[in-house]
């Protein structure tokens, strides 16, 4: 189906019913009863499990494929979150002109950068996107005030032009971003029993726009552009000495990636209409490089996987505390209980950083595929095969 | 003239914590091969090894003072370090108020330690993976003594004050006839970098260890096939660059309040600094932690910032582009090392 193979299609299917019905799937506790923490199903967290997916793919489509280490991918979707907004403060608050904006300012923005730190590859080139994000982080913070609104962030004002919308609503107050109309923020919400699933617009955007990039994805993953970043991968110089020029590949990849994080970043902001300077602070790059490893770097999956793992369990992790903790293992003696509160606690709560270090330097180690080659091992094992065969993906940077 | 040698001044101090830690990175990268991330963290728990040392100097015992009272009439509690009460009021006091300087005794070791720790139990099993494997492993790692720092002292920033001794101003001008007043700490803080540098230098050069080492990065494989355990060196040298990192970390708790997240502040500046220095160049990694030390400062001057305005938040990443792309070896990249 378009264009895909079975197995392709099966993938962009699983995607397409996992992202449509996450309404259903992240809300299996009744609310009211003791695990309703658990849910993710509400529009803001749901949102941002896509959103940060599209991020990770994008990712992907560089770190996957070609082994160049971006360590300032954040500066895109800073970028895509501020052209964005401004398409709010000037022209109308309709998502559609905002999005294709920050996708195209931040493919721009990737075609200069990129052109510069591709010169360079390995460590160099890693150092040399971390050296722009900052120094665009650094900008937006300081002289770029007049455009980034610095410290404060970008927000919409009631004074703004916006040309082909209303500068404020009869109420007075700010418009609210939409799609032709259909608001971003309205939630119908449908109660089934004890259950109340949430069904957002901005979120069925989001979906469906992951839909689309995913299904990009897998295009560009299996096409002979693909191939050749692939070729860059393995073997640089051999590639060279076919007589094959391998700098316009890589910079493509590098403005695609950059422009699914312009993408990003532009949902970003039109899920919430304002941006700030730390979106592209060299953290936040950082965060997608644990995403997409985690997940597994150069398969197809595993960059939306990490997203939503990491999402979920930063949201969900936060939450629980020593009281949580008292009530679950109250079954158990008292000593022992303290003893199991006072050893879990360091990881929970605000300590959620530490665990996904922890979490990180163990796949790094001992599982360089990431959770997909986790999810093919435990297959294999499940098949009763004795040498789970997951396939080994060389990671080799690019020399 | 006065605002120029100021600016130096300015430069050489934030130049010695770049210079310092650059220099770590470099010894690790020349001898092991690896892309320490988690360098950051060193230094920065260099900087907690004195907070530590500040509190335990400070714990006290409480004592009931039966010829004072308090406002409502009760006998005052009056707190004692233990130290003075070993050691008498004014050497104990003399020992709190020196805590900072005291700490470098008890961060050598730990640093040391740490190192060692690090090298054997994780970076051991990542000289064949690829440089990318290495660098997201010491990420993780990094985030993790971060957050585990975090746990223990909590996300403020703790003062950790030099020496009453050390902590006013000196006129440096008065020998040339000009006026320079400048912090003493800050002086001090310079010359405790030249020292150590010069140490590693001196130690690198001068002693057969050192000549070892040298061998080492030069030809690993030849120096083992001559029957020389070259592994173990190399893993006193990982100890070293982090005895390196926590001592600048330790010294520059007076210039900057420690927190949890100075390392990795740090440390993608320190990068940009071996960058430009040169991968695996020691010299190289000192000359550009002074020089962008130096160029950060000047560019915060007034007409500078006028100029260009902003120049002074991405001098060093602007410098660091350029030589990289002009310059792809460093000021004074070796050949042969992580060239394309």
């Amino acid at each position: 189906m378009f264009g895909l193979d079975k197995r392709d299609t099966s993938l962009l299917m699983i995607v397409a019913v996992l992202t449509l019905f996450a309404p259903f799937i992240l809300n299996p506790f009744p609310t009211g009863s003791g695990l309703a923490q658990f849910n993710a199903g509400y529009p803001d967290l749901m949102q941002r499990f896509v959103i940060f997916g599209i991020f990770a793919i994008g990712f992907n489509i560089l770190f996957g494929l070609t082994g160049y280490l971006s360590f300032g991918h954040a500066a895109f979707l800073g970028v895509g979150s501020y052209s964005a907004v401004w398409m709010f403060k000037l022209l109308s608050m309709n998502v559609l002109p905002a999005i294709l904006l920050s996708v195209i300012i931040s493919g721009l923005f990737a075609l200069v950068i990129g052109y510069i730190s591709l010169r360079r590859s390995g460590i160099y080139f890693s150092i040399l996107t971390l050296a722009f994000a900052q120094m665009s982080f650094s900008l937006a913070y300081s002289v770029l005030t007049p455009i980034t609104n610095g410290e404060t962030g970008l927000q919409l004002t009631l004074d703004d032009p916006r040309v082909l919308g209303v500068t404020a609503t009869a109420d007075g107050s700010i418009p609210v971003t939409n799609l032709f109309g259909l608001e971003m923020r309205g939630t119908y919400e449908m109660v089934v029993g004890p259950w109340a699933f949430q069904f957002n617009m901005g979120y069925y955007l989001c979906a469906l726009v992951l839909i689309a990039a995913f299904y990009l994805a897998i295009r560009i993953f299996r096409s002979p552009f693909g191939m050749m970043l692939r070729a860059v991968k393995s073997n640089q110089q051999r590639m060279n000495y076919t007589g094959l020029n391998s700098k316009p590949y890589t910079l493509a990849a590098f403005v695609i990636s950059g422009m699914y994080a312009g993408l990003a970043g532009g949902l970003m902001a039109s899920m919430d209409p304002l941006a700030g300077a730390e979106r592209m602070q060299w953290t936040a790059s950082g965060e997608v490089v644990l995403m997409t490893i985690l997940g597994g770097a150069g398969t197809l999956i595993g960059p939306v996987l990490g997203a939503g793992f990491i999402k979920y369990f930063e949201n969900i992790f936060s939450k629980i505390n020593d009281n949580v903790l008292h009530g679950w293992f109250a079954i158990l003696p008292d000593g022992l209980e303290d003893f199991i509160v006072f050893v879990v606690h360091p990881f929970i709560g605000k300590g959620w950083h530490l665990t996904l270090g922890i979490l990180f330097m163990l796949v790094v180690i001992y599982l360089p595929g990431g959770l997909v080659e986790g999810g093919q091992r435990i297959a294999g094992w499940v098949r009763g095969n004795k040498k789970p065969d997951a396939p080994q993906s060389e990671t080799k940077p690019a020399e | 003239m006065d605002a120029f040698l100021l600016q130096i001044l300015n430069g050489l101090d934030k130049g010695s914590a770049y210079a310092l830690i650059a220099l770590g990175l470099t010894l690790i990268f020349g001898t092991l091969g690896v892309v320490n991330f988690a360098h950051g963290a060193l230094f920065m728990i260099g900087a907690f090894c004195a907070v530590t040392v500040r509190k335990f100097l400070n714990l006290s015992v409480e004592t009931i003072d039966p010829e004072r009272t308090d406002f409502l009439g009760n006998p005052l509690k009056v707190k004692t370090p233990y130290v003075e009460n070993w050691f008498g009021p004014e050497f104990g006091g003399l020992i709190i108020d020196w805590s900072v300087p005291i700490a470098i005794l008890f961060a050598i070791p730990i640093m040391i330690a740490v190192g060692f720790i690090m090298e054997r139990g994780l970076i051991k099993h990542f000289y064949k993976r690829p440089h990318a494997d290495q660098i997201l492993v010491t990420f993780g790692l990094a985030i993790v003594l971060q957050e585990v720092i975090k746990y223990f002292y909590g996300a403020n920033p703790i003062p950790t004050p030099a020496p009453d001794a050390l902590n006013g101003v000196a006129n440096l001008g008065a020998i040339i006839g000009m006026d320079l007043i400048y912090p003493v700490w800050r002086i001090v803080y310079f010359c405790f970098a030249c020292l150590i540098i010069s140490g590693v230098f001196a130690f690198l050069q001068f002693t057969t260890f050192g000549m070892v080492v040298r061998a080492g990065m030069a030809d690993r494989e030849t120096v083992g096939l001559l029957g020389i355990n070259i592994d173990r060196r190399f893993t006193i040298m990982f100890g070293i660059a982090a005895a390196v990192a926590g001592l600048a970390g330790v010294m520059y708790t007076p210039i900057n309040s420690p927190n949890y997240h100075m390392g990795m502040d740090f440390l993608v500046l320190s990068f940009v600094v071996v960058v430009v220095g040169g991968m695996g160049s020691l010299p190289g990694a000192v000359l550009a932690g002074f020089v962008l030390g130096i160029l950060e400062s000047f560019a915060s001057m007034e007409w500078a910032i006028n100029l260009i305005p902003g120049i002074n938040q991405i001098i060093i990443y602007l410098v660091a582009i350029v030589i990289l792309l002009v310059r792809p070896r460093g000021l004074m990249g070796r050949k042969g090392v992580m060239e394309d």
